[in-house]
């Protein structure tokens, strides 16, 4: 039996920062474990620029902002372990793990961070009829392939899916010699950030088909055309307006879900909304010591967000291991309420939060000129005026403590209202 | 006269923007449909000069991978991007290579470098 104060599972960027931050706060043994070859985690297909503006004032590619906290790691001597897979975690916090030079590891945590990320939802998930030739790919898994590992996927593609993704990945395609003969939407708007819908399909003249999903899949061994049609407002393919586009390869841009195997196996209560773990203010799940950040707990859209938030778990990890995280106080719920997704964390510990409340959040379709409110039971307690705000980027509302002190909260709710109420 | 329509991606409002030149010699424009100054930056250069960061990957040899991504160390002109793959391409370097490490110097004389996104 190994025994670590803090075991990090994923090696990505809610993995690093999480660890950093709790050998920052004081915790020496500290085991990062990373199923693939090398830390980092997806940045390191991410190729692209844009990452870090909030955390580094800077534009950086992915693979930069990867090696800047994977070098902080190394630096601070933090132990990990590559192509090491966990197998298992318990409630009690033991960690089953395996690898070919270790052989089978049972390891003793104090506090486990829970740094899994997501994966992406495939064909079966969506159930696109047809043949199952080579050719049809997640777009990550194509960017994988095209960026890290050097396999060009296809010449002629078919890209369905808005989020930012595919999108990405469609300009990535054309610059490195295919043809992308459309991105698809099922919506009537576009998943992904308009940043890259004007610099990823505008600037390479990609038709974006708003309103449209693939139908249809052909071909015996290679993909040889896929189906298309026109979608109405609920989102459901129109009879007769099916299309045949001749394509050898279809990407699909089409979701993400948190990678939560793990958790369910310790009895981790999960969130519908967000498919992820429930969580406190410190990051902390259901399971107490048990802590989570990252994809694993909401899907993010800028890694920033993520970085600031495994910060809070790993900081949050380490007061646990300390016994600086008292568990006997009392837990106020949040709630999201007409207009919002979800927000995180599902609960709130008010005696653990220091200066500010901060609640994240995705509304559930594009909005303009509404505010966010937030009410402790039905008094409103905080107003943001918002000009326009899209499922694509989650919304943050951060509520001074001075307005929560001393008052008996037992549920905290956001939702949107119009301009006028 | 030239005119251009654009929607504007400083911020996720996306406003839509109308440029047209008044006297390109000058630097006179006509622009509408900005809510910000920022937007206003951004629809002249975009009408004007639209610059992008490139970011593609090279072939390396010796390294776990097979690829090492490389960027523009700064902004090149929108119009020379194709021009540009076509140097990176044309590159094979040798792990080890440094983040930073410069791979492609002053490409296409535009002052600015291709260097390496990450150590490997």
């Amino acid at each position: 039996m190994l025994h670590y104060d803090v075991v990090v599972i994923g090696g990505g960027p809610a993995g690093l920062a999480a660890a950093i931050e709790a050998k920052k706060n004081g915790i020496d043994s500290i085991l990062v474990i990373e199923r693939d070859r090398e830390l980092g985690g997806i940045l390191q297909q991410c190729i692209h620029n844009g990452f870090g503006l909030h955390v580094f004032k800077e534009e950086l590619t992915g693979p930069e902002y990867a090696e800047r906290f994977i070098i902080e790691l190394e630096e601070m001597g933090i132990e990990y372990k590559l192509d090491t897979m966990v197998l298992s975690i318990t409630k009690d916090k033991k960690v089953t793990a395996i690898n070919t030079s270790d052989g089978l590891m049972d390891i003793d945590a104090k506090a486990i961070v829970l740094a899994m990320g997501c994966r992406e939802r495939t064909r079966g998930a969506i159930n696109i009829p047809g043949s199952r030739p080579a050719g049809v790919f997640t777009a990550g898994t194509a960017q994988r392939f095209v960026n890290m590992e050097g396999y060009m996927v296809g010449k002629k593609v078919v890209i369905l899916g808005t989020g930012d993704i595919g999108l990405i990945m469609a300009r990535r395609m054309v610059l490195e010699g295919a043809e992308v003969l459309g991105v698809l939407a099922r919506r009537s708007y576009p998943a992904g950030l308009t940043r890259n819908v004007v610099q990823c399909l505008e600037d390479y003249n990609i038709p974006l088909l708003l309103s449209h999903t693939v139908v249809g899949i052909e071909g015996k061994d290679r993909l040889k055309g896929v189906i298309i049609a026109q979608t109405d407002k609920n989102r459901r393919p129109i009879a007769g307006t099916e299309k045949y586009v001749e394509c050898d390869t279809l990407l699909l841009s089409v979701g993400l879900i948190p990678e939560n195997e793990l958790s369910k196996g310790a009895e981790i209560e999960l969130d519908d909304a967000t498919g992820g773990p429930i969580v406190n203010e410190s990051m902390e799940t259901s399971a107490e010591g048990i802590f989570a950040c990252g994809n694993v707990v909401h899907v993010h859209d800028i890694v920033d967000w993520v970085t600031e938030e495994s910060q809070r778990a790993g900081k949050s990890a380490a007061k646990y291991v300390k016994n600086q995280l008292h568990s006997d106080s009392i837990e106020v719920y949040t709630q999201a309420g007409t207009g919002i997704g979800y927000v995180v964390p599902q609960r709130i510990k008010l005696d653990h939060i220091e200066n500010a409340l901060s609640l994240f959040m995705r509304v559930d379709k594009i909005y303009k000129d509404i505010h966010i409110v937030v009410k402790a039971d039905d008094k409103p307690i905080k107003k943001i005026k918002k000009v326009f705000s899209t499922p694509a980027e989650m919304e943050t509302v951060k509520v001074p403590m001075h307005i929560l002190k001393g008052q008996e909260v037992k549920k905290i709710t956001v939702e949107i209202q119009n301009e006028e109420a | 006269m030239k005119s251009k329509e654009m929607v504007c991606i400083v911020c996720p409002l996306g406003c839509k923007l109308e440029i047209e030149a008044i006297d390109e010699a000058e630097g006179k424009y006509k622009i509408e449909g900005y809510k910000c100054p920022r937007g206003e930056e951004y629809g002249i250069n975009e009408f004007t000069n639209p610059t992008r960061v490139l970011t593609s990957t090279v072939k390396i040899k010796g390294a776990h991978l097979k690829r090492l991504p490389v960027k523009t160390n700064g902004v090149i002109s929108k119009y020379l991007i194709k021009e540009c793959m076509e140097e990176i391409n044309a590159v094979e370097v040798e792990a080890p290579v440094k983040m930073g490490d410069v791979i492609i110097a002053n490409i296409l004389d535009t002052g600015v470098d291709i260097t390496a996104s990450r150590s490997m």
